[in-house]
């Protein structure tokens, strides 16, 4: 009797423990990422664009060349970096108050633009770095340290739905909202971000992916009932599926 | 070698940038820098380039962040208003040890102000600009010509320094048009940047640009090396003294100010008045060495500005205690002409003459108020001078390519 | 046999592997490690049930799972070519 390793930590992962919260899914979208990149053999000529929040420390996870851009300006950042070097694979990791608040108008514009970048988004409903704060992306209901007694829409408003609004856009070539709280989940995850970042190689256009996640500290839960969330709270109104694959029509 | 071209100040300065191997900029239309962009969404692509018209002068300074970290020389420009959305990015540029180049060619404010003149964003430009402690190169243009040698310079520095260098014109600069004498185009340096810019870790370890030390000591360490560098680059200072040597007054004004004001001191000079020009090229590093040595000589001074008062600050500094320095201003709206000027510099003369009698008796006289003060004052001023003195080697070499009449 | 290996210092006991195994193999132990977290373990004796699907692995977000599959060295002679053969 032999056996083999039939799953184990991707290369482009660096062997080093988090700084994230025990059952946060940060960490599992980071080895995703690891492991399409490792696939598609981009690791070597990839430049990550790290944004502000819990994932700004990405670059001590993954092995390969980053810079660090001001809180929701990764995509500008991004989008100088690939104007620069066309020839590289250029990608951000944001989460929700960076990407869908601060930087509305720097990912809008970039995927209007079907800026040659992809983007990993990460919505976990909430400000997880500064401690639990409502985000754009806070469900109806849902307390935080600045809606203590819930989001309320007549003054807070609905959260951004950003999956639907970045597929409207013309310089868009995927657009996808999965989850990693199961399997199957998870599996789908890989699958969308591997054509966010495909459409990038291609140059067909922009990619992105939302990605639901949890983040059990600031939603008061444990890991388990955090992971529950997901599919009895957030896929109801925030659905999975791809928005947009414009692999047969002409992109932008 | 090509002929003159005719070029506004604006032009001089995206030709300036394409002379110098610009290949990328990154705009955002606000009025008076229009043509910056303008000309640099063709002009650039055609050179090969990538242009860029921003959402936002946010995103046009952090695209610029973003070329900057390839290692690819890089351009924005804007106007006041703009230039404060820009500070985020270029705090993270300077924190991050990040060279680009920013053009503000600077409006009257604060808010919106006018489209008109000013040089109202002196402090904004020299002391930081964003939040956090660190510096940006200051180069302040007055003529066309020198828009355009000093837009090529600026690449030059912001890679050698690997620090953000912003050029400090205004209204009359970006809009007045004077033939300019094109250099050579730059010969692309394939090492330059290699070392440290981001180009995917192909066998090498990963490379990180980032501004954020969380670990004990971290920051500190990072903000000495920034002010150790902001010491080297004293080695850029430039200026322009025009008929100093014997002058009782020298007048202190930057930019096209300072270019109107040469032609008062001109005016002047024909008059047999005993005045000169001393305008700094770099704002910052200032050349303060150069004029705490003319304070030294027992010189008066006064500080022309189209603002209410803010280069006159570095200039005290500078030539204090031996010297102070009157200051003259001009308010944003107004263009001045070099009449303007004659006035206000025969007034700080007649009281220089007053004040301080014969030449080089400046320095007792103006630390007489106590007794106390005075004995420190004479004990100070040489001492403060042989400190300034150590600088004045690092002064000559600008001194030298410091134009002299 | 196949079977997984959870480097216990790096679990932080968040469970979801817990979750994701089709056996329900994985399990909170009584130990704490160095972080002062109770990690998961599959009990003596069950590791045999493993059949090394690795869903514990995929939603583990600490990188903590390592999968082993067991393999019939026979099986790896004669399958030039040929299917491997499961267990």
């Amino acid at each position: 009797m032999s056996e083999k390793i039939v799953f184990q930590k991707p290369e482009s992962v660096y062997d080093r423990a988090t700084h994230y919260c025990p059952g946060c899914h940060h960490g599992t979208i980071h080895r995703l990422v690891g492991e399409i990149l490792d696939e598609m053999k981009l690791r070597e000529k990839t430049i990550l664009v790290s944004s502000i929040g819990c994932s700004v420390f990405l670059y001590n996870y993954l092995e390969v060349d980053a810079v660090e851009a001001p809180h929701g300006r990764a995509p500008a950042v991004a989008t100088g970096v690939k104007r620069a070097r066309m020839d590289k694979f250029v990608f951000t990791y944001q989460g929700d108050g960076d990407l869908a608040s601060i930087g509305m108008a720097e990912i809008m514009h970039a995927a209007n633009r079907g800026e040659r970048i992809s983007v990993v988004f990460v919505n976990n409903t909430v400000y997880g770095m500064t401690g639990g704060q409502m985000a754009p992306t806070t469900m109806e209901g849902q307390k935080t340290t600045t809606c203590p007694s819930g989001r309320c829409p007549e003054s807070h408003g609905l959260p951004i739905r950003m999956a639907e609004i970045i597929a409207s856009l013309g310089g868009v070539a995927f657009c996808a909202r999965t989850a990693v709280d199961t399997v199957k989940n998870l599996n789908q995850t890989k699958k969308a971000i591997r054509r966010a970042f495909e459409v990038q190689t291609a140059g067909t256009g922009f990619g992105f992916v939302e990605v639901l996640s949890t983040c059990p500290t600031n939603w008061r839960m444990t890991p388990l009932k955090a992971n529950e969330r997901i599919a009895a709270e957030m896929i109801p109104y925030f659905p999975l599926g791809v928005f947009k694959d414009a692999d047969a029509e002409v992109c932008a | 070698m090509a002929g003159r071209i005719f070029l506004k100040g604006n032009e001089a300065i995206a030709h300036g940038a394409l002379a110098a191997g610009c290949k990328c900029f990154f705009g955002y239309p606000i009025t008076p820098q229009n043509d910056i962009p303008e000309f640099m969404s063709s002009a650039i692509c055609k050179a090969g380039g990538q242009f860029v018209q921003a959402e936002s002068e946010v995103a046009a300074a952090n695209m610029l962040l973003g070329a900057a970290a390839a290692g690819v020389r890089a351009m924005t420009s804007s106007s006041s208003p703009g230039m404060s959305l820009k500070q985020e990015a270029i705090s993270y540029m300077a924190g991050s040890d990040l060279p680009g180049v920013i053009v503000n060619i600077n409006r009257g404010g604060p808010g919106l102000g006018d489209i008109g003149p000013s040089q109202g964003d002196y402090f904004q430009s020299v002391k930081g600009g964003g939040h956090g402690d660190y510096r940006t190169l200051v180069l302040a243009p007055a003529t066309c010509q020198e828009a355009y040698d000093l837009t090529r310079l600026a690449f030059d520095l912001a890679y050698t320094y690997r620090n953000p260098v912003l050029i400090l014109g205004d209204a009359i600069l970006g809009q007045m048009k004077e033939p300019v004498t094109p250099a050579k185009p730059r010969k692309e340096n394939p090492k330059e940047a290699q070392d440290w810019c981001l180009t995917g870790a192909k066998g090498r370890p990963t490379r990180l640009l980032k501004s954020l030390f969380l670990d004990d000591g971290a920051l500190a360490g990072q903000n000495l090396r920034l002010k150790a560098k902001y010491e080297k680059m004293k080695a850029e200072i430039r200026y322009e003294a025009f008929a100093c040597d014997d002058a009782e007054l020298v007048v202190v004004a930057f930019g096209t100010i300072g270019r109107i004001a040469k032609s008062a001191v001109r005016a002047l000079r024909a008059k047999g008045r005993k005045v000169g020009l001393f305008r700094p090229i770099t704002l910052f590093p200032f050349p303060s060495a150069a004029l705490a040595a003319l304070a030294a000589k027992g010189k008066r001074f006064l500080t022309i500005e189209h603002n209410l008062g803010q280069m006159v600050e570095d200039v005290r500094l500078a030539v204090l205690p031996a010297a102070d320095s009157d200051f003259f201003s001009v308010l944003p709206g107004n263009m001045p002409i070099p009449d303007d000027f004659e006035k206000p510099i025969l007034a700080s003369l007649k009281g220089a003459a007053k004040k301080t009698g014969a030449p080089g008796k400046a320095t007792k006289k103006a630390a007489k108020p106590t007794p106390a003060k005075a004995a420190a004052a004479t004990k100070k001023t040489p001492a403060a001078a042989k400190i300034r003195g150590k600088a004045a080697p690092t002064a000559k070499k600008p001194a030298a390519k410091g134009k002299k009449g | 046999m196949s079977r997984i290996v959870i480097r216990e210092e790096r679990c932080k006991g968040c469970l979801l592997c817990t979750t994701a195994c089709p056996k329900g193999l994985i399990v909170q132990s009584e130990r704490f490690n160095k972080m002062g977290y109770k990690v998961a373990e599959v009990p003596e004796g069950r590791m045999a049930e493993c059949t090394a699907c690795a869903s514990c692995a995929k939603l583990c977000p600490d990188c903590c799972i390592t999968v082993y599959k067991s393999e019939k060295p026979a099986a790896k002679g004669k399958a030039a070519g040929g299917k491997k053969e499961k267990k």
